[in-house]
């Protein structure tokens, strides 16, 4: 995909997670919609995959630490066709496929989490077993701001720097919120890129709306490996992309009545040249 | 008996306010009790209390683990610490720090671990513990109490406030109908009579409460009559309660929104088997992990309904009849 192509996946993904979380009342929006440009260049352009075999041996590996953030994936796969857009309708409804938190039932989905701060470990164990194995492909991992504020983070930092794991590309979400307000206000963990770094990683940080950004920082650090894990700082925006969710303060899981989907839609419909699905 | 005002309505006050108000009062009686989160006072809706008390309030951002330590810290400075998170948080994903940090070194901390088992609701398995009171109930001396009141919630927080050891509250954060009358006296280790009836004794703990209450009422109406007990604190269990009505009524059923394994249907079943035995049925679930669902859905899926209650209770009293 082109990055006209991807920022219109993009758009679509949005679209997805507005429909999704709509048709159930209301759920995590914020951190869902601040990982959708990500998605987009990973489903688009990066990762290798098999719709048809989501258990492919051969795929790249993608773990969502922040676990609440599923309704943005849910409807990367959805869209990619690892199952049908119907699906997302039922999103966190009683006996769904799709619970709100990422869940390892669902097709395309490598890992189970919803309790912050366990995937990084699990990206870890996935990019080590690949490596002693002689596999070549990659592992992604997107945590949240928040999210690194749990101690099985670090642990999982150390880990991955002790055993030179450069199969493993993670995102830091830093829409600069959790739920008890911004992270400068809750628990300070000053400059994210650089503690990684001293942790023994590369650290980068982008544009996280930027895709072009994203893709040229993700190919050069699958490209040019030098023995340390990656971390990539994405300067994102909770709620990105639709102006009447980022003005709500708190915006984590809230509640969304349809007039504010039709909000949001008719806010995401006015990107040029959108493929309209639903 | 107790005197129960249970009507099934909303309840005069939702637990977070209680809490609220609760905490408050707390910190004017005493300047060294503090409350600690883990970024989650806006579910808790305490977010005022952090402002307006900086030097008794403090967030740890999401770090369960580390706010046990911590308070386990603080209390060794003469600090009275309350801590609170989602149950799972609060007990599953710092269990060993509560162990021995709190447990085997005897600090005084008390913990709130909210939305336990079904009230989790939409935030899924991952959210969902059936097996809180089970591991806190391993800890020697933890005190576990699963809240069906909001009467309650408030009088034992406070009576908790210097008690040693682990102090485990698992409540909802709303939804919680008033049961009992605003004069009843609540003792750790003193289960409540709500109703008497020889035919079996229901005996249930945390939102299951007036489950029970309205199966009695049901089985009343088809001529059983039975006794219904609230343990309040499923450790230390009012064992002499427990065995008074093992004899008056042969026939124990328990009814919890936990798994059947560990909480008050083992607790139950121990002490009626150690003391009087006599047939216990244990109501709960069954060896199964959470799900998403709202909470008429989950009672469905995990019989923890009205219904369930009082079919087993008739099955249990027609095993008794036959023996
Ligand atoms: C271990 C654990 N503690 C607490 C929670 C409750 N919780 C869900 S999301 C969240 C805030 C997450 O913040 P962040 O990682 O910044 O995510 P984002 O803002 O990107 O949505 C919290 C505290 C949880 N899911 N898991």
């Amino acid at each position: 995909m082109n990055n006209k192509e991807i920022a219109l996946f993009a758009n679509d993904i949005r679209r997805n997670v507005v429909c999704a979380i709509g048709k159930k009342g209301g759920g995590h929006i914020g951190g869902s919609l601040s990982i959708c440009d990500l998605l987009a260049v990973l489903y688009g352009e990066i990762m290798k995959y098999d719709p048809e075999n989501p258990d492919w041996e051969e795929r790249d590996y993608l773990v969502c630490s922040k676990g609440h953030a599923a309704p943005a994936i849910y409807s990367a796969l959805a869209l990619k066709g690892f199952f049908p857009m119907e699906w997302l309708e039922e999103l966190n409804r009683p006996g769904t496929r799709l619970p709100g938190h990422s869940d390892r039932k669902v097709p395309g989905i490598d890992a189970t989490t919803g309790s912050l701060g366990q995937g990084l470990s699990i990206a870890c164990g996935i990019a080590h077993g690949l490596k002693v194995q002689g596999r070549g492909q990659s592992v992604f991992c997107i945590t949240g701001d928040g999210e690194n504020d749990e101690g099985q983070i670090w642990e999982a930092a150390a880990y991955a720097a002790n055993y030179n794991l450069d199969n493993l590309i993670m995102f830091l979400d830093w829409n600069k919120k959790q739920i008890d307000g911004r992270n400068e206000d809750v628990m300070r963990l000053g400059d994210l890129a650089m503690k990684y770094r001293s942790f023994g990683w590369n650290s980068h940080r982008v544009n996280g709306h930027d895709v072009e950004e994203i893709r040229q920082t993700i190919y050069t650090a699958v490209r040019d490996k030098n023995g340390k894990p990656t971390m990539i700082l994405l300067d994102t925006v909770k709620g990105a992309g639709i102006s009447c969710i980022e003005q709500i303060e708190n915006n984590h899981c809230i509640g969304l009545p349809e007039k504010l989907v039709k909000e949001c839609l008719g806010e995401l419909s006015l990107v040029q040249g959108i493929c309209l699905k639903n | 008996m107790e005197h129960i005002i249970y009507t099934g309505d909303k309840p005069v006050k939702e637990i977070f306010e209680v809490f609220s108000e609760t905490l408050e009062e707390l910190f004017h009686e005493d300047s060294s009790v503090v409350y600690i989160d883990a970024d989650l006072m806006a579910s808790m809706r305490t977010k005022d209390l952090w402002e307006k008390y900086p030097k008794n309030v403090f967030n740890t951002g999401i770090q369960e683990a580390n706010m046990v330590g911590v308070a386990g810290g603080m209390n060794l400075t003469g600090l009275k610490p309350y801590i609170h998170s989602f149950a799972p948080f609060a007990v599953r994903r710092c269990f060993d720090q509560i162990y021995v940090t709190v447990g085997y070194a005897h600090k005084s901390v008390r913990i709130i671990g909210s939305e336990p088992g079904i009230c989790a609701t939409d935030n899924g398995g991952t959210h969902m513990t059936f097996e809180d009171m089970a591991l806190m109930r391993t800890i020697p001396e933890a005190c576990v109490i699963d809240i069906s009141d909001a009467g309650m919630f408030r009088q034992l927080l406070k009576k908790t406030k210097d008690r040693r050891g682990v102090t485990y509250f698992r409540t909802p954060r709303r939804g919680l109908p008033d049961i009992y009358a605003p004069e009843t006296v609540f003792e750790i280790g003193k289960g409540k009579i709500l109703r008497e009836g020889h035919d079996a004794a229901v005996i249930a703990s945390g939102i299951m409460v007036s489950s029970a209450l309205q199966a009695a009422e049901l089985l009343h109406e088809e001529g059983i009559e039975v006794s219904v007990i609230d343990p309040v604190t499923v450790k230390p269990l009012d064992y002499d309660l427990i065995e008074m009505f093992a004899r008056k009524t042969k026939a124990i059923v328990t009814v919890e929104n936990h798994s059947i394994t560990g909480g008050l249907g083992s607790a139950v079943a121990e002490t009626v088997s150690e003391r009087y035995p006599v047939p216990v049925e244990r109501i709960g679930v069954y060896d199964r992990f959470g799900q998403v669902g709202n909470e008429a859905f989950l009672r469905e899926q995990y019989l923890l309904t009205t219904e369930e209650i009082v079919n087993r209770v008739k099955n249990l009293v027609k095993r008794k009849n036959e023996i």
